[in-house]
């Protein structure tokens, strides 16, 4: 069984649907029909399919490490989507809507960001179609991944702090939530995880499907037996990179496990709430009011989580771990020292798990969804390690 | 306050319907809950200003449909302590002598319940709920336990709209229809949107409901042309922007009074 279409009201089970102003309906509604038929037709595919190819860089290779799995007892596979043109996994997706924003007539998308990798792919699609972008950013979050910000303007981009709340990626999502209500006639919102109203959690989720599709063909070409890793996992802030290798690999025997930050654990920590659009797991107070995340990661730093994932946990068919900041600054290291590769901060929380669990998980094959490179933390890195 | 059954209006629309038929625009000032010591005085002087009901914001941490003026008054009145039962026992307290409406987000309802929320709401007086980001496609649930209860659903209505969804609007909305005055966040503009009035002709065109404008009208002169086609207008902005500001009950009153009188005129 593969991961199956929302339901028509936008539902992934109880969770998801489209909480959105009365403005962006139509807009929401429009989205929905253009992106079922371009996802239905071949020439959209094709042209997607070779910017994956020649510009992104795809298909991620499968790497074994050998010397961690040595290390730990576990053997390790990291499907390594550091590898793509800008850094991570979020070109997957951001490539698929700016397509599909030219396609509606739409000539300027919006972005929230959080560590900026969103925000930089979104800046470097626009900059490949030629479209404007606006990308909007916490404040906290500009401050610490200062580099992103000076990519994103070098790439062409206009860079909006968002200083209400926390001034992180939340907040950022309420920037440009209000963006588009006064934009959405000439703007494509171009969200950038598996979250929002629906069709997004859909839609992103089926751009990203790529990255388990590979893998799986990749896993059955490597692996002995059936070809299934006993375990795929990948860290969850809204969910993208871990839907689109969970996608690859749901209805086998492979374990599918989901890795929270600690101070962001929507489905560990959270209730079910609406916000930005949909009804999900949420961090929130006894009266309803969102409570600020704290992970030393700003890509996971979000008090909620994609509707497909509070699902997959109500139904038990993923799991999900919580791993704090400091097993994460261990982890950053271990894999760097191992391996040669210097992992973003959001895989490393996947990783995390892992080096924690490796007892349980002695003796088996675990599939990490290196969703990016780690050059945007260094400098965060250093003046920790060293400062 | 009980229930006012089905098929009757109920006590928001019944008082607007009144105030329209007695030939008067409706003014509709909006004042964030808990924002400073006063605002429960600030509901009854905007009241006595002229105003044909109150619409009370019940903070939320994540206002995705204000502008700066009303994100800075809720971020200011949670970091008051104000919840959901401040802002309903201060109602509660007070005579307003006309119809409260809350707004809120989505979330806070969803929270305690709907069946709680309602009856919460009956409890403190409260005759009407406008919730910004539930759209006609995902209030049925809550819409039909505030019917049962005795709250009126208002329902936003915006100019990216076709026709037959406006329709459809119309139908479920109670108490007024919240014609959205401009593509955009509330707050305060320089001069009122096209789109404004556009969107109150299309709303009268297709429904008997009091159509009232928000979102985008900032003083009096921009509410007196909303009102050249609308039965009235909502103001949130320009009020709270006055609170903000540090104007007391007096200041605020007088403001609202003004409009009231430009209305009038």
């Amino acid at each position: 069984m593969a991961l199956g279409e929302p339901s028509v009201d936008g539902r992934f089970g109880e969770f998801g649907g489209r909480f959105v102003p009365e403005t962006l309906v139509p807009a929401c509604e429009e989205l929905e029909r253009a992106f079922r038929s371009a996802w239905a037709d071949p020439a959209f595919r094709d042209e997607l399919d070779g910017l994956l190819r020649d510009y992104a860089g795809r298909p991620s290779p499968l790497t074994d490490c050998d010397r961690l799995s040595a290390e730990i007892g576990v053997r390790v596979l990291l499907k390594r989507e550091d590898l793509n043109h800008t850094g991570s996994h979020k070109i997957n997706n951001v490539l698929g809507q700016a397509l599909l924003a030219r396609r509606m007539g739409k000539h300027r998308l919006v972005a929230e960001t959080g560590a900026g990798q969103h925000g930089v792919a979104t800046a470097t699609a626009a900059a490949l179609l030629g479209m404007d972008c606006t990308v909007y950013m916490g404040e906290v979050d500009m401050a610490r991944q200062a580099l992103n910000v000076f990519r994103m303007r070098l790439l062409g981009a206009e860079v909006v702090p968002a200083s209400s709340g926390s001034r992180t990626l939340k907040d950022a999502v309420n920037e440009a939530m209000r963006d588009w209500v006064a934009s959405v006639e000439s703007t494509h919102y171009c969200l950038g995880s598996v979250m929002g109203p629906h069709p997004y959690p859909w839609l992103v989720r089926e751009l990203q499907t790529v990255i388990g599709r590979e893998a799986r063909r990749q896993c059955a070409e490597r692996l002995g037996g059936d070809g299934l890793p006993d375990v795929v996992t990948a860290c969850v802030g809204g969910g993208s990179n871990a839907i689109g290798i969970f996608s690859g690999f749901a209805g086998t025997r492979t374990e599918l496990v989901g890795v929270e930050p600690a101070g962001g654990a929507a489905i560990g920590r959270g209730v079910p709430g609406v916000v930005h659009g949909m009804k999900s797991y949420l961090m929130q107070d006894e009266w309803g009011q969102v409570l600020e995340a704290h992970s030393i990661s700003a890509g996971l730093d979000y008090p909620g989580v994609g509707p497909e994932h509070s699902h997959l946990a109500a139904t038990g068919l993923a799991r999900y771990e919580q791993v704090s900041d400091a097993e994460v600054i261990d982890a950053f290291q271990v894999l760097s020292r191992t391996e040669g590769i210097i992992p973003a901060l959001e895989p490393a929380h996947a990783l995390a798990w892992v080096l924690r669990d490796r007892e349980a998980l002695a003796g088996r094959t675990v599939l990490v969804n290196l969703s990016g490179r780690g050059d945007k933390d260094v400098a965060q890195m250093m003046d920790l390690l060293e400062g | 306050m009980t229930g006012w059954g089905p098929g009757g209006p109920g006590p928001l629309e019944a008082a607007l319907r009144a105030g329209r038929d007695a030939g008067r625009k409706l003014l509709v000032p909006y004042v964030t809950g808990g924002l400073g010591a006063e605002w429960t005085e600030v509901v009854r002087a905007v009241a006595d200003a002229g105003a044909d009901a109150v619409e009370v914001g019940i903070p939320f941490s994540d206002p995705v449909m204000d502008g700066p003026v009303i994100q800075a008054a809720s971020g200011r009145a949670l970091a008051a302590g104000t919840t959901p039962d401040t802002v309903l026992d201060g109602l509660r307290r007070i005579d307003a002598g006309v119809p409260l409406a809350v707004m809120t987000y989505y979330n806070i309802c969803f929270r305690l319940g709907h069946e709680r929320f309602a009856r919460s709401l009956v409890d403190a007086g409260v005759s009407a709920a406008i919730l910004p980001d539930l759209p006609l496609e995902e209030v049925g649930p809550w819409a039909s336990v505030a019917d049962e209860v005795g709250v009126e659903t208002v329902l936003l209505a915006a100019p990216t709209a076709p026709d037959e969804r406006l329709v459809r609007i119309c139908a479920r909305s109670r108490g007024f229809v919240y014609a959205v005055g401009l593509l955009g966040v509330t707050g305060e503009r320089e001069t009122l949107a096209a789109s404004a009035t556009v969107i109150a002709r299309r709303l009268k065109a297709v429904t008997d409901l009091p159509v009232l404008v928000g979102v985008g009208v900032s003083n009096a002169e921009q509410a007196v042309e909303a009102c050249e086609v609308a039965d009235g207008v909502v103001i949130g902005s320009a009020v709270v922007r006055r609170l903000l500001d540090g104007e007391g009950p007096l200041g605020v009153a007088g403001f609202v009074a003004g409009v009231r009188a430009a209305l009038d005129r």
